[in-house]
C-alpha cells in the first residue's frame, strides 16, 4: 500500500488543482489576517470558511481522482498487488495531499503572523486538525460512492447531494426538530445529532473552544459542559475517528468485490 | 499451464461466460477469437482476477486464484486501452511498474530501442499520440520475463513497422518458451502468428484448435472465409 500511497501522492502534488487549492488558503489566510488583524476573529472567519468548503473540496476531488484513474487502476490491477492496497492506497493518498494543502496553506501566514507567540495557538491547532480530518472523512465517502456507481455523472450527482445533505440540509432538519418539539427536553437529542454529522461536530467543537461560546447562551451551557469535559472531547473525536474508519471499511470491502 | 474449469459469469442480467472449459499448456501462442461481445476480454479478466468468476474454477500451475494475487508475478498483461496518469513521465512510469513489481531483471531498456521510444522518455503521459502510448503500454506489459504473457488488442493504434516490430517479437518471446494468450480483431495478424486458436461464441468455447483443423471443419480454403461461415452458421 505504501507505495501505491507514495505514487498518488506524488501524481498529486504535480497537479494544478493542488497548487491551486494550497494557493486559495495561502491568500486566504493573508487577507484574513491583514483585514481582521485579530488571530481570534481570523480563526473564526476561518471557520466557517473551512466547514463548508474542505468537505465540498474532498469529495469532489475524491470523485475526480477515482474516476480519471480508472483505467490506471486497471493497469495496477494486473500487476502483483493485493486490491485493497490499491484503492486505500489511492484514498490516502488523495486525503493526505489535500490535507497538506489545507495545513501548509493556511500554516505558513499564520506562522508568519506569529501565531506561536499567540494565545490561538490552540484555537488554530484545532481547525487545522478538524480540517484535517474534515478532508479524510469526505474523501472517504466520496471514494466509496465511487466506488459503488459506475457512471460517472451519478457518481458526481451523489457526491455533491451528500455534502449538500451534510452541510447544508442536516442543519436545516436539525434546527426545525428543535423548533417543532420545543416543548419537550432536548439536550440529548441534540447531543446526538450534532454526533451523527461531522460538519455539525467540528463547528461546535471549534466554537466551544472559542471565547465566543459565552454568547450561546444555555444551550452553550449545555453544550460546553458536556464537549468541554475530557468525556466530550474523547467522545467527539472517537466519533471523528469512526468517521473515517467506517467509510474506510467500506472501501475496502467494495473493492474486494468489485468487478473491473 | 492455465486451467479453466466450468467458468460462469454474468454482469446483472447479461451472461457473459456460460461455462468455459480450457486447458492451456504451456508454450506457444494462443488467439482467442470471437465477435464483439462473445466475453474475450472478462475471460481474460478473468483470468488476471480484475473480475471474480461467479462460480468455476481458475487455476495458474497449479495454483488457485482465489484470495491470492502473487501469482500476477506471473503474467504480463497488455490492457485494451492504454491510458496512463497524465502528470507522470514515461520514464517515470517506467520506473514506478517496476518499483510495484520489485523485479530487477528487466529489459526496458531494450524495448525502448525497439519501438523508438527515446525522444518520449520524458514527456508527459498526456502528451503522447494514442499509438506512443500503445507502444509505452507494449513496453510496460514486455519489460518482465513472465512465463504467461496476455495481450488484449496489442496491435491498436500502431503503424506499420511498429507493428512488424511486435510480430517479431512477440515471436521472439514463443523461442523463449512463453505462453502467449492474443485478443485481436485482425485476422490476417491472427492467422500468421497463431499456433492454436479459441473461437468464443456467445460466452462458450465454439472451437479450440489450429487454424487448419478449423478450416477442414468449415470446409473453407481461407482462414477469413472459415471465421465468417461460424459467424454466419450461428446466426442464421
Amino acid at each position: 500500500m505504501r507505495k501505491i500511497l507514495k505514487y498518488s501522492f506524488y501524481d498529486l502534488m504535480r497537479s494544478r488543482w493542488s497548487y491551486v487549492y494550497f494557493l486559495f488558503y495561502l491568500l486566504l489566510g493573508v487577507v484574513l489576517l491583514f483585514l481582521n488583524n485579530d488571530l481570534s476573529k481570523a480563526v473564526i472567519t476561518l471557520m466557517n470558511i473551512i466547514i463548508i468548503l474542505v468537505p465540498l473540496i474532498g469529495t469532489i476531488f475524491g470523485v475526480m481522482y477515482y474516476y480519471n484513474s480508472r483505467e490506471f487502476t486497471e493497469l495496477l490491477l494486473a500487476q502483483p498487488v493485493k486490491r485493497s492496497s490499491i484503492f486505500l492506497g489511492q484514498f490516502f493518498g488523495v486525503a493526505t495531499s489535500l490535507s497538506m494543502s489545507l495545513i501548509i496553506g493556511l500554516g505558513m501566514p499564520f506562522v508568519f503572523y506569529g501565531i506561536f507567540n499567540s494565545s490561538a495557538i490552540w484555537d488554530f491547532s484545532l481547525l487545522l486538525i478538524t480540517g484535517a480530518f474534515l478532508t479524510f472523512i469526505f474523501t472517504a465517502l466520496a471514494f466509496v460512492i465511487a466506488l459503488s456507481n459506475e457512471n460517472r455523472i451519478k457518481g458526481f450527482g451523489y457526491a455533491i447531494l451528500l455534502w449538500l445533505f451534510m452541510a447544508v440540509i442536516y442543519d436545516g432538519i436539525f434546527l426545525m426538530s428543535l423548533l417543532y418539539f420545543e416543548d419537550y427536553p432536548l439536550d440529548t437529542f441534540s447531543l446526538m445529532a450534532i454526533m451523527l454529522n461531522p460538519v455539525d461536530l467540528s463547528r461546535v467543537l471549534i466554537l466551544l473552544n472559542l471565547d465566543i461560546s459565552a454568547l450561546l447562551g444555555y444551550t452553550g451551557a449545555v453544550f460546553q459542559k458536556f464537549f468541554g469535559t475530557n468525556f466530550g472531547l474523547v467522545l467527539s473525536s472517537v466519533m471523528m475517528m469512526l468517521w473515517v474508519l467506517i467509510p474506510t471499511y467500506f472501501i475496502w470491502r467494495i473493492a474486494k468485490k468489485k468487478d473491473f | 499451464m492455465v486451467a479453466i474449469k466450468e467458468l460462469y459469469k454474468k454482469f446483472g442480467k447479461n451472461e457473459v461466460l456460460k461455462g468455459i472449459d480450457l486447458h492451456i499448456s504451456g508454450g506457444g501462442i494462443i488467439s482467442i477469437l470471437g465477435p464483439n461481445g462473445s466475453g474475450k476480454t472478462t475471460l481474460i479478466k478473468c483470468i488476471l482476477g480484475m473480475v471474480l468468476q461467479d462460480s468455476g474454477e481458475i487455476s495458474i500451475n497449479g495454483n488457485p486464484l482465489k484470495n491470492n494475487f502473487k501469482y500476477r508475478n506471473e503474467i504480463d498483461y497488455l490492457p485494451q486501452i492504454a491510458n496512463f496518469p497524465g502528470n507522470l513521465k514515461v520514464s517515470e512510469l517506467i520506473a514506478m511498474i517496476k518499483d510495484l513489481r520489485d523485479s530487477k531483471a528487466t529489459k526496458d531498456a531494450e524495448l525502448i530501442e525497439l519501438f523508438k521510444l527515446q525522444p518520449f522518455l520524458n514527456k508527459k503521459l498526456a502528451n503522447l499520440s494514442g499509438g506512443t502510448k500503445q507502444k509505452v503500454n507494449l513496453v510496460l506489459a514486455f519489460m518482465f520475463d513472465s512465463p504467461l504473457v496476455i495481450l488484449d488488442e496489442p496491435t491498436n493504434g500502431l503503424d506499420p513497422i511498429s507493428h512488424l516490430r511486435l510480430k517479431n517479437l512477440i515471436n521472439s518471446e514463443k523461442q523463449k518458451g512463453k505462453t502467449i494468450l492474443i485478443t485481436s480483431h485482425i485476422l490476417s495478424f491472427v492467422e500468421e502468428i497463431s499456433d492454436e486458436i479459441v473461437f468464443l461464441l456467445e460466452g462458450k468455447i465454439y472451437f479450440k484448435g489450429s487454424i487448419s483443423e478449423l478450416k477442414t471443419k468449415t470446409e473453407q480454403p481461407d482462414f477469413e472465409h472459415a471465421i465468417a461461415s461460424i459467424l454466419t452458421n450461428s446466426y442464421a
